[in-house]
C-alpha cells in the first residue's frame, strides 16, 4: 500500500453536479490509492481537514465530490480554479476488489468513491438512491446506474444474489447489512486527523470501539 | 528547546515516522485499567479550535507495560515520556512505580482529571508521592482553570516536580444545528489556536514562579507560535491540535521557528526566552 503523502495542491477546476461540487486537483505526488481509501483536504479558514473518498482519478488529477452542508464542505466547495489545498492520503482501508459478482450501491453523497471503485472493477452494475432528482443529477458519473428516488429506497430494488459494495447513509447501510451480511460497506464518522492520532472517530467493531480511519473506513458487515 | 508533541494527539504505532520527527514522543495517558474511552461523537470543531472528549482510551497499565511500551521502543528512535493518568494518588504511584524499571525518558502526570483539577493542594500531593517511588524526571500537566497559576506551580515544585507541562485544554461546550451539544458526553476539551492566548498567560505566570523547565503548549500552529512560548519562559513547545491538521507539522515548526526568531531580531530561536517576561514584571509592579 502506498504511504501517504501531504502536499499543497492546484484546483484545476470545481464542477457543479446536482447540489454537489465535484473539486478536481492536480495531483502532483499524492497516489490516488485504492477505491474506498480516503483523503484529508484542507477546509480554508477552518481548524480541521475534512475527509473525502477518491470519487474520481482522471489522468494527472485527483477529484473528490463534496456536500457543502457545513462551513467546512463549504469552504472546499467554493474553492476555484488555481485556488490551492493541503491534500492528504491515500488513507484508511478501501474496497476488496477481489469479488465475483460486484454490485456498486450508493446513497446521495455516498455514491463519492463509486465512480473510482467502478473503473477498478471495470464498471458493474450499480444501484444509486437519491432524496430528490436535483441530487439524482451526480448520477451522471455512474453512467449505467439504476437510479432509485425517495420515497423508493435502494433495499426496495437491491437483488441478493450479488457481492454488495456500499456507500451511503448510515440507516441505508444498517438496511444493507440485514440484508446481505457479507456486503462490504464504507462508513462515515466525524475525524479530526485521518491517521489514528486523535481518536475522535470510533465506531464499534466486533464489541470493540476503534478507530474507522486505522480500521475501516471499509469494513465487511459479516 | 526541545519541540514535543502534546500528549493524546499522536499515537506513535500508527505513525512512527511523525512521532520520531519529534526530539521526545508523548504517550497517550495511561491509567490502571483499560479504558474504551467515551461514546462517540468524541470530536467537534469550532470556529477557532475544537473539543475532543476522548474520555483517556488506554490499553491500561499492565498491558501498556507489556505491549505498547516495547513496541514504541522498537518502532520510533526519540526518547519516550510516558502521560500517567489516575483518579486517586495511589493510581499515579503504582504507574510510577513500575514505569521506573523501564527505559522511560520521563513521566508527565497527567493532572487535569476532575479529581485533582483546580486543586493544587491535590496535584502536589500526587507529585510528592510519586516523586517518593520514582528518580524519574516528574513533569506535572497542569490544566488553564486555575486563579492563581504562580501558586499552583509553586505547589507542584516544593511537592518535587522536575518541570511543568502546560496546559491541558480548556472546558468547553459546541452546540449543532439543532442547539444541541455536538459531544456525546456534552462537553470536552477545548485546544486549538484559540488557546494560545490563555496558555501565553499561564506560562507567563509560571515562569514568574518558578526556574523549572516549561513544556508550553496550547494553540501552536507555526513557527512564531512556538517562539511566543519561548518569549514567556517554555523551555520547550508541545504540538497538539495542530497535529490533526497537519502531519509534517513538527518539521515545519522547526524551520519556521528560526525564521521567526530572525524577523523578530534575534539571532536564534533561544536568544528570545523570556524576553516578554520584563514587561510583564513591569505592569504587574
Amino acid at each position: 500500500m502506498s504511504r501517504p503523502r501531504r502536499e499543497r495542491l492546484r484546483v484545476t477546476a470545481v464542477e457543479a453536479l446536482g447540489p454537489y461540487a465535484l473539486v478536481r486537483v492536480a495531483r502532483g505526488g499524492v497516489d490516488p490509492g485504492v477505491p474506498g481509501q480516503f483523503f484529508m483536504l484542507e477546509a480554508p479558514g477552518r481548524v480541521l481537514p475534512r475527509p473525502m473518498s477518491l470519487c474520481t482519478a482522471p489522468r494527472g488529477e485527483l477529484a473528490f465530490l463534496v456536500d457543502a452542508i457545513g462551513p467546512g464542505t463549504t469552504a472546499i466547495a467554493a474553492l476555484e480554479r488555481g485556488d490551492r489545498l493541503h491534500v492528504f492520503g491515500p488513507l484508511g482501508n478501501g474496497f476488496r476488489l477481489d469479488v465475483a459478482r460486484p454490485l456498486l450501491v450508493g446513497g446521495g453523497i455516498g455514491i463519492a468513491p463509486l465512480p473510482y471503485l467502478a473503473e477498478a472493477l471495470e464498471h458493474p452494475p450499480a444501484l444509486l438512491g437519491f432524496r430528490s432528482e436535483l441530487h439524482a443529477q451526480a448520477a451522471v458519473l455512474l453512467p449505467n446506474a439504476e437510479v432509485v428516488i425517495d420515497p423508493v429506497l435502494v433495499t426496495d430494488a437491491l437483488p441478493l444474489d450479488r457481492d454488495v459494495l456500499a456507500c451511503g447513509p448510515e440507516p441505508m447501510l444498517e438496511a444493507i447489512r440485514a440484508l446481505a451480511p457479507d456486503a462490504q460497506l464504507a462508513w462515515e464518522a466525524p475525524m479530526a486527523c485521518g491517521y489514528g492520532a486523535c481518536y475522535g472517530c470510533v465506531v464499534e467493531i466486533d464489541g470493540e470501539l476503534q478507530r474507522l480511519c486505522v480500521e475501516g473506513p471499509v469494513l465487511c458487515s459479516s | 528547546m526541545q519541540l514535543l508533541n502534546a500528549s493524546g494527539c499522536l499515537d506513535a504505532l500508527t505513525a512512527p515516522h511523525v512521532a520520531s520527527s519529534f526530539d521526545a514522543f508523548v504517550t497517550k495517558t495511561v491509567t490502571p485499567e483499560p479504558r474504551a474511552g467515551n461514546a462517540p461523537v468524541r470530536i467537534a470543531e469550532t470556529d477557532h479550535g475544537m473539543l475532543n472528549a476522548i474520555g483517556l482510551a488506554n490499553p491500561g497499565r499492565q498491558a501498556f507495560l507489556d505491549e505498547t511500551l516495547p513496541q514504541l521502543a522498537r518502532k520510533i528512535d526519540v526518547p519516550i515520556w510516558v502521560s500517567v493518568g489516575g483518579f486517586c494518588v495511589r493510581d499515579y504511584v503504582e504507574t510510577c512505580e513500575q514505569l521506573s524499571r523501564n527505559d522511560v525518558a520521563c513521566i508527565e502526570l497527567n493532572l487535569s482529571c476532575p479529581n485533582v483539577d483546580e486543586a493544587p493542594e491535590a496535584a502536589a500531593e500526587v507529585v510528592a508521592a510519586c516523586r517518593r517511588v520514582t528518580a524519574k524526571p516528574l513533569y506535572a500537566k497542569v490544566s488553564p482553570h486555575s486563579w492563581d497559576m504562580g501558586e499552583t506551580v509553586r505547589a507542584l515544585e516544593a511537592a518535587g516536580a522536575d518541570g511543568i507541562s502546560m496546559v491541558n485544554t480548556l472546558r468547553g461546550v459546541a452546540l449543532d444545528m439543532r442547539l444541541q451539544p455536538a459531544l456525546a458526553r456534552g462537553a470536552g476539551g477545548y485546544s486549538g489556536p484559540a488557546l494560545k492566548p490563555t496558555a501565553l498567560a499561564a506560562v507567563l505566570a509560571a515562569r514568574r514562579a518558578t526556574a523549572l523547565p516549561i513544556v508550553g503548549m496550547g494553540g501552536v500552529c507555526t513557527g512564531r507560535d512556538a517562539l511566543e512560548f519561548v518569549a514567556c519562559g517554555a523551555t520547550h513547545v508541545a504540538l497538539g491540535t495542530v497535529l490533526f491538521a497537519d502531519v509534517d507539522a513538527p518539521t515545519r515548526v522547526r524551520q519556521e521557528l528560526v525564521a521567526a526568531a530572525t524577523r523578530a531580531g534575534f539571532d536564534a530561536p533561544e536568544d528570545a526566552y523570556g524576553v516578554a517576561l520584563e514587561a510583564v514584571a513591569r505592569l504587574a509592579n
